[in-house]
Order: C-alpha cells, then sequence, then structure tokens
C-alpha cells in the first residue's frame, strides 16, 4: 500500500469513528435529562458559539382546554411513535438549519407518565448571535408540537382524557409560513 | 397488497389493537381508510369519514391522495399533542 493510501485510510477511520460519537440530535426517553448538561454537549467548547438559546416545557396542572378540569390534572401520560417520531424531529432540524444561521440543535422529549412540574422537552439551538438560536428555538418547538407524533392523556379527578390539538398551534406553525393541518 | 397498519393513543385504544398485517385493494390512504371502516362495521368507528384522523405512510405525513405500494407502513393517529 502507497503511504498516502495509508495515511487516507486512518483519517477515513477517523472520521467514522468521530460521526459515531457524535451525539443524536434527538432523544426520546423516559427519564429526566440535565438541562447544562444538554447545553455543554451541544457547545462542546465551540469557541464560534456566541449565543445558546433553550426552551424548557415542563408539566402544567391546568388544563386550559377546560373549565371543569382546571388545576386538577394529576398526571399526564405521553406516547408517541418510535421512528416517525426521531425522523420527524431530525426532518425538522434539517429544516431550521436552512432557514436559520445556526450552528447546532438537540431536542430532548420524555414519554411515559409524568406528574406536574416535571420536565417534558428541551430544546437547545446554538449560533453566532442570539437572533437566529432565539428564532430556530421557537420554530423548532412550533414545528414539533403540531408534526412530531406525540400524543398527551390527561389523569385528573373526574377520569383519564386525551387532551385535544390547539387551534392555536397550528396558527404559530402558520407564521413560518407552513400549513400544520393539525388541529383545524 | 399487504400493508402494515400501525394505530396510535384514542384511534389504537378504540380499535382495540396497536398494529396489523392487511391484504387490502385499496389504491391510496383515503381509499385503506374507508375500506377499515366498512371492514370493522363499529358504530362510531375513529376512522369514519369527518373524523379528525391523521396519516402517516412510511413514518412520513401524509394526504389521503397518497399512493400504497406492497409491504408498506401507514400509520393511523389523531392530531398530534406533543411538547
Amino acid at each position: 500500500m502507497r503511504p498516502g493510501a495509508k495515511l487516507h485510510f486512518s483519517l477515513l477511520l477517523q472520521a467514522v469513528d468521530a460521526m459515531s460519537q457524535t451525539p443524536p440530535r434527538v432523544r426520546i426517553q423516559h427519564g429526566a435529562f440535565n438541562v447544562s448538561q444538554e447545553i455543554a454537549e451541544l457547545q462542546a467548547n465551540d469557541p464560534r458559539v456566541g449565543a445558546v438559546c433553550t426552551f424548557l416545557g415542563t408539566v402544567r396542572d391546568r388544563n386550559i382546554q377546560s373549565e371543569a378540569h382546571a388545576a386538577s390534572v394529576r398526571s399526564l401520560e405521553l406516547e408517541h411513535y418510535p421512528g416517525m417520531t426521531e425522523k420527524s424531529i431530525e426532518a425538522m432540524i434539517d429544516e431550521a438549519h436552512g432557514r436559520f444561521d445556526m450552528y447546532g440543535a438537540r431536542v430532548v422529549h420524555r414519554i411515559g407518565v409524568l406528574a406536574p412540574t416535571e420536565q417534558v422537552v428541551l430544546v437547545v439551538v446554538t449560533s453566532a448571535h442570539r437572533g437566529e438560536s432565539f428564532q430556530a428555538c421557537e420554530f423548532l418547538m412550533d414545528y414539533l408540537k403540531t408534526q412530531a407524533p406525540f400524543w398527551k392523556k390527561e389523569s385528573t379527578p373526574t377520569g383519564v382524557h386525551w387532551v385535544d390539538a390547539r387551534v392555536s398551534d397550528d396558527a404559530a406553525l402558520a407564521r413560518w409560513g407552513i400549513q400544520a393541518h393539525n388541529a383545524g | 397488497m399487504q400493508v402494515h397498519i400501525k394505530y396510535f393513543a384514542s384511534i389504537r385504544e378504540r380499535l382495540g389493537r396497536a398494529s396489523e398485517q392487511w391484504d387490502s385493494t385499496a389504491a391510496t390512504l383515503g381509499e385503506l381508510r374507508q375500506a377499515l371502516v366498512q371492514r370493522d362495521a363499529l358504530e362510531d368507528h375513529p376512522l369514519a369519514a369527518g373524523r379528525a384522523v391523521r396519516i402517516a405512510l412510511n413514518q412520513v405525513m401524509c394526504e389521503e391522495e397518497a399512493r400504497l405500494a406492497p409491504g408498506c407502513e401507514v400509520a393511523f393517529f389523531p392530531p398530534v399533542t406533543g411538547g
């Protein structure tokens, strides 16, 4: 083998190794996450990053769709479509990269039974300046709310019921020029 | 053609099953939906016309006009409520 060829081969191996060690951009998990750790991993000592925008969604005890169920949600159960969930959010991140001058994004979403105040979803975006990461973070959440296959079931004193999709979430995505066709 | 069908959330609960293999003559997602409603003869079928149903073909959201292919995966579910 020529020395050059050997060098190329070892560089290729290094590249494959680096790719396999790249943390996934999307994770669906039962357990809680550590926000500081997620930010640190995404930023990964990248000196280009001047802005990290984080959205953390938590379980609320109020069902805003129903007066009868106000302040009475005991727990939420989250179901998803394994495989499609990850793929659809990956596609959303690709779309965000096309729209905003951003460096990286990470989305972590929990499933299973969660109590009020617990974490549900985390979106982290890095960029050089704050504007792009603020926008990309909001875009990703608006997209996820109406296009990622998750469903919430609420447990209240009067029983268990599936949460209805909200027209206002479709409207939020429409601001980005995308028709959600979810609740409406 | 053989179609692998999945159901989620309230639709899964109402039908009492999470998935099934079905040999269908339907050409499109919409035809498959209609055929399932006719086959099940279930009162207040969750896939009946007018019900809020979203459909994914091979794990991508699609309209009812999308065409089926042998061995494809079709999922029926209510509007999504994650985040």
